[in-house]
C-alpha cells in the first residue's frame, strides 16, 4: 500500500519533470526565466546530470564506504573521450558512446585494481594522484587532442541534429533526466543485489566479510568500475548538453564538489546525493550571479569579499553540515519527520 | 654530466620544499589518523602573509626575506592550531569527518584567497643572489635550490631532535604507536594533537615562503599543486613515517625533474607511476609499518 | 581489610564495534587485597577493565574512592590513580626501555616518588641494565616487567592487571607473581588472570564473568575450593589444575 503510493508519487514527480519544458512555469528565485525557456532548461538539465553524477559517488561512498579524492578522472573519461572520438574519427554517436564507455571500464579497472591495494585515507591519496595524472594529460594537450586549457568543443559532424544547438535545449533537457532516472535505476538495482549488500558489509566490516568466505578486494573492485562507467555516460552526456569538454572537470576540486554534495545530501542516502547535487548546482548558480550584483559590489570589503566567492559559501556551508547536521539533509528530514510522528498510544495525554 | 648535476641539484631543492609540506602531513596522519586537506592553504597563507611583512621591511632583501620566512612560519602555525582547536576537536576520532571538515576548510579558504589577493600569480622581488644562480663543476645550479635544501634539512633536524629529546616529542613518538596507551599513562594527548597540527603548519607556512621565491610568484593556488605531491610523497614514503617521508620528497622531486627533461616533460606522470608501482610491491609505502 | 572500596562498578555495560559485550555488570573492589576477575576467554575481562578507564564506548556507573569518574577522559581517571597494566603489555616497542618509563612518570600528588622508583628497581633489576635498549627487542617476560613498572612507578589508588602471566614460562610466571604480591602490599588490584594457582596465591576475592555478565563474587577460597562450582564457572577440572 506505502510502497504504490511511494511510486506512484515518483512517476508522478518524473512526469512533471518530462514536461516542464512544455510549460510556463515561473520559478523566481531559482530558475533564470520560465521552465520553458532554453537558459532555465539549460540549467535544469545541468542538475540532472550533476545529480546523476553525485549518484554515481555515492555507490562509491555511500553504499561502498570508499572515499575517492578522483571520481572526476572518469567523468573526464567520458566528456573528453566521446569529444576525442567525435571529433578524430567518423564513427557516429552510439557506436562513438560504446567505445567510450568500453575505454572507461578499462582505465577504471586499472586504476581500481592498484589504488584498492590500499584502503582508508591512502587510497584517498592515490585515487586522487591518478586523478591529478589524468588532469596533467588533459591540461597538456599532448598530439593537440584535448584543447588543453581551452577544452575541446563538441565535433557536431557525428551527432543527431536533434540534439545540436539551442532550439533543441529541450531534447538536450530530456536526455539528461533520462539519464539521471537510468542511473538511478542501476543505482538501485546494485544496492539490492548480492554484490551491493556485500558492499555495504564490506563497508561496516571488513575482516568480518573475510572471515565468512566474502573477497572484500573484489567486491570494491567491482563497485568502483560499475560507479566509474556511471560516471563516464554521465560524462558523454554532459559533453553533448555543454557542447564541449572543459579541463576544470577533471581537476581533484571537481571530485571534492561531488563530496560535497554527497555530504550535503546525507552520506548512504540516494535521494539526498540527488537533492544536494540540485542545491548545490543551483547555489552555486545562483552565489555567482549575487557575487556579480549591484548590492554586494556596495558594501565594505570584509562582507564583499567573502560573498563574491561562491565557493567560500559553500565550503563553509559544508564546515557546517558536517560539524551541526550530521546525515546530511536526509539526516535532518529523517528525525523531523520522526517527531511529526504521531505520539505512540502510551504516551498520549 | 652539468645537465645531470644540474637536474639533481634542483631536484634536491624541489624535494626540500615537498618534504616541508610532507613532514607535517605524515605526523599528523602518524598520530592522529587524520589526513589533513588544509594543508595546503596553510602554506599559501604563509606565504601571503610572510611576504607581505617582508615587503614592509623591504621587498628583495634579505632581512626582508628573513622577517617574511619567520612570519610565514608563524602564521602557518596559528592558522593550524586555530583548525586543530576550531575544528579538528570537536570531531575527536571521527576520521571521516575530520577529513570532510578539511576538504571544506581548503575549499572555503582557497576561493576566499582569491577573493582577497586575486585569482591570478603575481610576481614577487628576489633578494639578488637568489634570483641568479651558482656554477657547481660546470652546472648553473640556481640559488634558490640551496636555500631550500638547508630549510628542509634544518626542518628535519629540528623535527627528529624535538621528537628525540623534548617530553612532547616522546609523546608524540609513542602516540603514533598506540594511542590509546598513551592516555591510558594519564596522558592529555589531545595537547600533542594540537602541538603537532603547530608544527605541521609551521613548517607548510615556512614552504610557502620559499615556494615563492623558486617560482618566482605568490598565487592562491601554489598550495593546492604543492599538497597533490606531497601526499604522494607521503603515501610512498609510508603514511606516518618522517623519515620515509623525507626519502620519498627527494626520489619523487629528483625523478620528476629528470622525466622532464629526458623523458618529454613527463615527470608529474612518472611520479604517478612510482606511486603505482610503489603500492604494487609494497603497500605500506617504503618505509611505513605493514598494515 | 574492610573498610570503604576504592572502586565500584555499578551497572557497567561496553560497546565495541556497535556491539555490547560487556552487560550490566556490577562489583566492588575493596581498598587492600587483590580482586581477581576470571572467566573463560572472550566473556568480555579485558572490556570490562578498559570500560572502567573509558577506552571503550561504556554506560553505568564507575566511583573511584566515592567519587563518579564514569563521564571523564581516560587520562584523567588515571591521573586520578589508577594504574594499568593491560593484556599484551603494550609496550611503545620503538622506545626504549628508559622512554617507556619516562612515559608513565607522572608529576604532583599521585605521581612518581622515589619510594616507588626504588620499589621498582628492586623488584626488575634487569630494567635498568637494558634501560637504552628498544622494548620491542625484549623477551616477552621482559616486556611484562616493563608494563609492570610503568604502572608501579606511580602511587596509585589502584591498579588494574589484565592477565600479567599470559604467555610466559613458568619461572618467569613465579616472577611475576612475586612482583604482584609485592605491590599489592601497598596498593589494591583488579587482577584479570586465567592460571588459578597464580589466583591461589595472590587473589583475596574473586568475580566470575560469563558472557559479559557477572555470574559469581566471593572469597576466592571458596571457589578455589569447590571443584563443582569452577567446572561449572570456568570449565576446568580442578583435580587437572591441582595436579600441574
Ligand atoms: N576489536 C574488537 N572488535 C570486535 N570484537 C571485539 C573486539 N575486541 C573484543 N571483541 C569481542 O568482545 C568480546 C569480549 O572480549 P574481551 O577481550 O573483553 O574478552 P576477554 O574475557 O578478555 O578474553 P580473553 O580471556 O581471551 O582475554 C569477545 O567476544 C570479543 O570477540
Ligand atoms: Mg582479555
Amino acid at each position: 500500500m506505502n510502497r504504490t503510493r511511494t511510486l506512484l508519487g515518483a512517476l508522478g514527480t518524473l512526469v512533471l519533470l518530462a514536461c516542464l519544458p512544455l510549460l510556463a512555469l515561473p520559478v523566481p528565485g531559482v530558475l533564470p526565466g520560465y521552465t520553458y525557456e532554453p537558459g532555465s532548461l539549460q540549467l535544469l538539465a545541468l542538475c540532472w546530470l550533476t545529480a546523476a553524477l553525485a549518484l554515481s559517488y555515492h555507490l562509491l561512498f555511500g553504499l561502498a564506504g570508499l572515499m575517492s579524492f578522483g571520481h572526476a578522472l572518469y567523468f573526464a573519461a567520458g566528456t573528453y573521450g566521446l569529444a576525442i572520438v567525435l571529433d578524430r574519427t567518423d564513427v557516429p554517436l552510439l557506436p562513438a558512446a560504446a567505445l567510450v564507455l568500453v575505454g572507461g571500464i578499462a582505465l577504471a579497472f586499472v586504476v581500481g585494481a592498484v589504488s584498492l591495494r590500499v584502503t582508508g585515507i591512502s587510497f584517498a591519496m592515490v585515487t586522487l594522484a591518478f586523478a591529478q595524472a589524468g588532469n596533467v594529460l588533459v591540461r597538456r594537450d599532448q598530439g593537440d587532442l584535448t584543447g588543453g586549457e581551452e577544452g575541446l568543443a563538441l565535433a557536431t559532424a557525428g551527432v543527431p541534429d536533434a540534439l545540436v544547438g539551442v532550439v533543441n535545449t529541450r531534447n538536450l533537457y530530456w536526455l539528461a533526466l533520462a539519464v539521471l532516472v537510468l542511473v538511478y535505476l542501476v543505482v538501485l538495482w546494485i544496492e539490492r543485489s548480492r554484490a551491493g549488500h556485500m558492499a555495504a558489509a564490506v563497508r561496516e566490516n571488513e575482516v568480518r566479510v573475510r572471515i565468512i568466505g566474502g573477497r572484500p578486494y573484489l567486491t570494491k573492485l567491482v563497485v568502483f568500475v560499475l560507479a566509474a562507467s556511471l560516471a563516464t555516460v554521465v560524462g558523454m552526456a554532459y559533453l553533448l548538453l555543454q557542447s564541449g569538454a572543459s579541463p576544470a572537470t577533471s581537476t581533484a576540486d571537481f571530485t571534492l564538489t561531488l563530496l560535497v554534495m554527497v555530504v550535503l545530501g546525507g552520506v548512504g542516502s540516494r535521494w539526498g546525493a540527488v537533492v544536494g547535487a540540485v542545491l548545490y548546482t543551483v547555489l552555486d548558480q545562483r552565489l555567482a550571479e549575487l557575487a556579480h550584483s549591484d548590492a554586494v559590489a556596495g558594501l565594505p570589503a570584509v562582507l564583499r569579499i567573502p560573498l563574491s566567492e561562491p565557493m567560500f559559501l559553500l565550503g563553509t556551508c559544508f564546515i557546517l553540515v558536517v560539524i551541526f547536521l550530521p546525515g546530511g539533509l536526509a539526516g535532518a528530514a529523517e528525525r523531523l519527520a520522526a517527531r511529526r510522528r504521531p505520539v505512540p498510544e502510551g504516551a498520549a495525554a | 654530466m652539468s645537465t645531470l648535476i644540474l637536474l639533481l641539484a634542483t631536484g634536491l631543492g624541489l624535494g626540500g620544499l615537498y618534504f616541508l609540506v610532507a613532514s607535517g602531513l605524515s605526523l599528523i596522519y602518524g598520530l592522529m589518523g587524520v589526513l589533513n586537506f588544509a594543508h595546503g592553504s596553510f602554506l599559501t597563507l604563509g606565504a601571503f602573509v610572510g611576504l607581505a611583512a617582508g615587503n614592509l621591511v623591504g621587498a628583495g632583501t634579505w632581512g626582508g626575506l628573513l622577517l617574511g620566512l619567520v612570519v610565514g612560519a608563524l602564521t602557518g602555525a596559528a592558522a593550524a592550531t586555530a583548525t586543530e582547536l576550531g575544528l579538528i576537536r570537536p570531531l575527536y576520532d571521527r576520521h571521516i569527518e575530520q577529513v570532510l571538515v578539511t576538504v571544506g576548510l581548503s575549499l572555503a579558504t582557497v576561493a576566499l584567497f582569491e577573493g582577497i589577493w586575486g585569482p591570478n600569480p603575481r610576481n614577487v622581488t628576489r633578494p639578488g643572489w637568489l634570483a641568479s644562480t651558482t656554477d657547481v663543476l660546470g652546472a648553473r645550479v640556481p640559488n634558490t635550490a640551496f636555500l631550500n635544501v638547508l630549510a628542509g634539512a634544518v626542518v628535519l633536524g629540528g623535527i627528529v631532535a624535538f621528537l628525540r629529546y623534548t617530553r612532547y616529542g616522546l609523546i608524540i613518538r609513542a602516540g603514533v604507536e598506540n594511542r590509546a596507551m598513551v592516555t591510558a599513562l594519564g596522558i592529555d594527548v589531545r595537547r600533542a594533537f594540537t602541538l603537532v597540527f603547530a608544527v605541521g603548519g609551521a613548517a607548510a607556512g615556512l614552504g610557502g615562503v620559499l615556494a615563492t621565491q623558486s617560482l618566482n610568484y605568490v598565487s592562491p593556488h601554489m598550495g593546492a599543486s604543492l599538497l597533490i605531491f606531497a601526499f604522494i610523497v607521503t603515501v610512498i614514503g609510508g603514511m606516518g613515517s618522517l623519515t620515509g617521508a623525507a626519502v620519498a620528497s627527494v626520489v619523487v622531486a629528483v625523478l620528476q625533474q629528470l622525466a622532464n627533461f629526458y623523458l618529454n616533460n613527463t615527470g608529474d606522470l612518472i611520479v604517478v607511476l612510482l606511486l603505482a608501482l610503489v603500492l604494487l610491491v609494497r603497500p605500506s609505502g617504503l618505509l611505513g609499518r605493514p598494515a | 581489610m574492610s573498610g570503604p572500596n576504592v572502586l565500584e562498578v555499578r551497572g557497567l555495560s561496553a560497546r565495541i564495534a556497535g556491539q555490547e559485550v560487556v552487560h550490566d555488570v556490577s562489583f566492588e573492589v575493596p581498598a587492600a587485597g587483590v580482586t581477581a576477575v576470571l572467566g573463560r576467554n572472550g566473556v568480555g575481562k579485558t572490556s570490562t577493565l578498559r570500560a572502567v578507564l573509558g577506552l571503550v564506548e561504556r554506560s553505568g556507573e564507575v566511583l573511584l574512592d566515592g567519587v563518579r569518574v564514569d563521564g571523564e577522559r581516560t587520562d584523567r581517571i588515571v591521573r586520578r590513580g589508577v594504574g594499568y597494566v593491560p593484556e599484551d603489555r603494550e609496550v611503545f616497542a620503538g622506545l626504549t626501555v628508559a622512554e617507556n618509563l619516562r612515559l608513565a612518570h607522572r608529576a604532583g600528588p599521585g605521581g612518581t616518588t622515589a619510594e616507588h622508583r626504588a620499589l621498582v628497581d628492586a623488584l626488575f633489576p634487569d630494567l635498568a641494565t637494558r634501560a637504552a635498549q628498544r622494548a620491542g627487542t625484549l623477551s616477552g617476560g621482559q616486556q611484562q616487567m616493563v608494563s609492570l613498572a610503568r604502572a608501579l612507578l606511580n602511587d596509585n589508588r589502584i591498579l588494574l592487571v589484565d592477565e600479567p602471566t599470559k604467555g610466559l614460562a613458568p619461572r618467569i610466571v613465579g616472577e611475576v607473581a612475586e612482583a604482584l604480591a609485592a605491590a599489592a602490599r601497598t596498593v589494591p588490584i583488579l587482577l584479570v588472570e586465567q592460571n588459578l594457582q597464580v589466583v591461589e596465591r595472590l587473589a583475596d576475592r574473586v568475580v566470575v564473568i560469563d558472557a559479559g555478565r557477572v555470574v559469581h563474587t566471593g572469597p576466592a577460597r571458596d571457589l578455589l575450593d569447590d571443584a563443582d562450582l569452577l567446572q561449572r564457572l570456568l570449565g576446568v577440572h580442578a583435580e587437572t589444575e591441582a595436579a600441574r
